[in-house]
């Protein structure tokens, strides 16, 4: 055997499954369409090492939208090889909604490649009053069914046993009508549920869908979400990283400072200037200061606080109730509710955002989508940093900037909605039944996605600060800033010198709001300053996603939108506020 | 919308209520929105709750089995439910 071959329908715990047997970490979430590209692993069977892939989750082998077709272009790809070589299939089945599963399983069978079934989430039969005979099932499929509970573990020593055991039954190639004729007969013989009432939980689950009482509770989960991210991320900020640098790191720098003696070119790229005789983090500017303290002392703790909060939201099952009572407005800006997803985590960072835009049926509706997390969505860094600036006066500044960037999103998505040729598909999407986020897969998932900021992000802060200081050093800002005067002091109100940040803005938003530190601006300015440095260009890494994912055209089509909106609405700012 | 006597308990997944059931007996689509609803497990002769619905065109939500799915009005209004007594 040289492959394995993870398949099976979206949400039946397939990357939880592919982590547990491969030990590598997937992001895992309780919501459809969550892998979007091949996995790859290794396993150990029978003293082998095997390749695992995990194949994105589809319903069938004939695809019927945009997730699933790229599912079965991969499974096109890998049966090619896998007939040729002998690899297996691993068909990951949710042992609760058996009937519906089996679809895929029957289409699985007449590939001509050996099969073998995991029934996963089997402890959920449990409480659900679900009754299935493997055996039966196992002899009716003519393939080993083994019962499995991918988050404890729990049937995989059996299952990795009997993999060399999966094997290709003789299947004839049968009509969609005659595969769920057989469905219908197996499940009547093998499956036995139990008549139960509506439980408490379920009564709870039906009221967080129903518009009348969900709407409000989305308001408050997402009120909740805010107020927890913001509590963790000053916590954090204020208990362990502030402590830390002062104590640990500052007189670090002072003595370096010293060393340096206390002025000059490498003095000033390194440590940057002294302000009243110390370190600034904010203003000073150096590599070594504002460089490390912006990502690791004001951005890492908010990365931490809102990835834990999506993560807990992701794993419990909420985001398609969201994206379901979403979908009414989504509709009217060109997009359907499952958008929701790449939207929130675009809150994130865009990056991955725009990626997973991917699930989107049209060309469309990804490039709305994609425009709008450019322009109203800004990530992590930039909203911690945007505290960070604002937050001093008070909870207004801040919520009127995340007014502004909602309004525009809200309106420009009606816009393009209105403009662009074309209509948005429906919406049709499984919802999970809720769940307590695992802690251990929800603190590896955090764990990840920090690591995955601070390796992506710290290299560019660093460059972004020197940069900064070649720019300044080499007097390119002066000539920019007269250049652009016009714009930005005359319709934008900023000072000159603001323009250097918003340049700076292409390479990292967050370094570009600590710029606006050291230039003394009002409220009023560090509002439209924040709002226009949001929405003006994406930064380099969604930049080349966006091209990458839209191409060229469209990304420059999207990159006018999002100037001619920046200028437009900073200027209104600056008239109204 | 075919509404002649014999059929009067036929109604589309809209025109049901919140928290009534019944068996589809068809989907008025297209063979690619038939595709969709069969694969999560919406196809003639399989029961259907309605959860929650068409708030201003917004989406139905359903229960088939042990799957609940949020549906587009458009996709709603073709899956055709034959209400119980």
């Amino acid at each position: 055997m040289k492959k394995v071959l993870l398949m099976g329908n979206p949400n039946v715990g397939k990357s939880a499954f592919f982590s547990r047997l491969t030990g590598v970490h997937v992001i895992t979430s309780n919501y459809p369409g969550t892998t979007v590209e091949f996995t790859r692993g290794h396993m150990l069977v029978g003293g082998k090492k095997a390749e695992v892939i995990d194949v994105p989750g589809t319903y069938t082998l004939e695809p019927t939208c945009k997730a699933e077709e790229v599912a079965c272009e991969m499974f096109k790809e890998a049966t090619r090889e896998a007939i040729k070589e002998g690899d297996i299939i691993i068909n990951v089945v949710d042992a609760t909604n058996l009937e519906r599963n089996l679809y895929l399983t029957l289409e699985l069978m007449e590939q001509r490649i050996p099969v073998i079934v995991a029934l996963n989430m089997w402890d959920d039969t449990k409480h659900r009053g679900i009754h299935i005979d493997v055996e039966k099932l196992s002899k009716w499929l003519d393939v080993p069914v083994v019962p499995t509970v991918a988050v404890t573990g729990e049937g995989f020593v059996k299952l990795i046993a009997e993999v060399h055991k999966a094997r290709t039954p003789r299947v004839r190639h049968h009509t969609r009508q005659e595969r769920w004729e057989d469905i219908g007969r197996v499940v009547k013989e093998v499956q036995w549920i139990e008549h139960r009432h509506h439980t408490f939980w379920e009564r709870i689950q039906d009221l967080t869908v129903k518009p009348r009482t969900g709407l409000p509770i989305a308001a408050l989960v997402a009120y909740l979400a805010f107020k927890v991210i913001r509590f963790i991320g000053e916590g954090l900020i204020g208990y362990v990283f502030e402590p830390l640098f002062e104590n640990f790191y500052t007189p670090l720098i002072m003595k370096l400072s010293l060393l340096l003696g206390s002025a000059g070119f490498w003095h000033d790229v390194l440590v940057g200037k002294l302000i009243k005789g110390g370190v600034d983090y904010m203003q000073s500017f150096g590599l070594l200061t504002t460089g490390i303290f912006v990502p690791i002392g004001v951005v890492l703790p908010y990365v931490l606080s809102f990835y834990l909060v999506l993560g807990a939201l992701e794993d419990s099952g909420y985001l398609p109730r969201l994206a379901v009572l979403m979908d009414n407005l989504m509709h009217r800006i060109g997009l359907h509710g499952f958008a929701i997803v790449p939207t929130l985590l675009g809150f994130g960072c865009n990056v991955p955002g725009i990626l997973a835009t991917r699930i989107l049926e049209s060309k469309r509706e990804r490039f709305i989508a994609s425009t709008l997390i450019s322009i109203g969505v800004p990530c992590a860094a930039l909203q911690a940093m945007i505290i960070g600036v604002l937050g001093k006066y008070g909870g207004g500044p801040v919520a009127l900037v995340y007014l502004v960037l909602f309004l525009t999103w809200v309106t420009l998505g009606f816009v393009l909605n209105k403009l662009l040729p074309g209509f948005s598909p429906e919406l049709l999407l499984e919802i999970p039944p809720y769940r307590f986020p695992p802690l251990r897969i929800l603190s590896r998932k955090v764990w990840w996605r920090a690591k995955g900021f601070l390796r992506e992000a710290l290299p560019i802060v660093l460059m972004g600060v020197l940069i900064v200081n070649l720019l300044y050093a080499l007097g390119i800002f002066d000539f920019i800033a007269n250049f652009s005067a016009p714009v930005v002091t005359g319709l934008l109100g900023l000072p000159r010198e603001a323009v250097a940040a918003i340049v700076i803005g292409f390479l990292r938003k967050d370094v570009a709001v600590g710029m606006f530190t050291p230039l003394d601006l009002s409220v009023k300015q560090l509002i439209i300053g924040c709002v226009v440095l949001s929405m003006f260009f994406p930064c380099i890494a969604t930049f080349i996603v966006l091209i990458k994912e839209i191409g060229w055209k469209d990304m420059l089509k999207a990159a006018g939108i999002m100037i001619a909106t920046s200028i437009l609405v900073g200027s209104l700012l600056n008239l109204l506020l | 919308m075919d509404m002649s006597p014999e059929s009067k308990n036929i109604v589309s997944l809209i025109q049901m209520r919140s928290g009534q059931s019944g068996v589809v007996v068809g989907i008025a689509g297209g063979f690619g929105a038939a595709c969709r609803l069969e694969n999560m497990g919406i196809r003639p002769g399989k029961k259907i709750t309605k959860v929650s619905g068409a708030f201003l065109r917004g989406p139905v939500t359903v229960r088939v089995g042990n799957t609940q799915a949020g549906i587009g009005f458009g996709l709603a209004s073709k899956v055709m439910v034959e209400l119980h007594k």
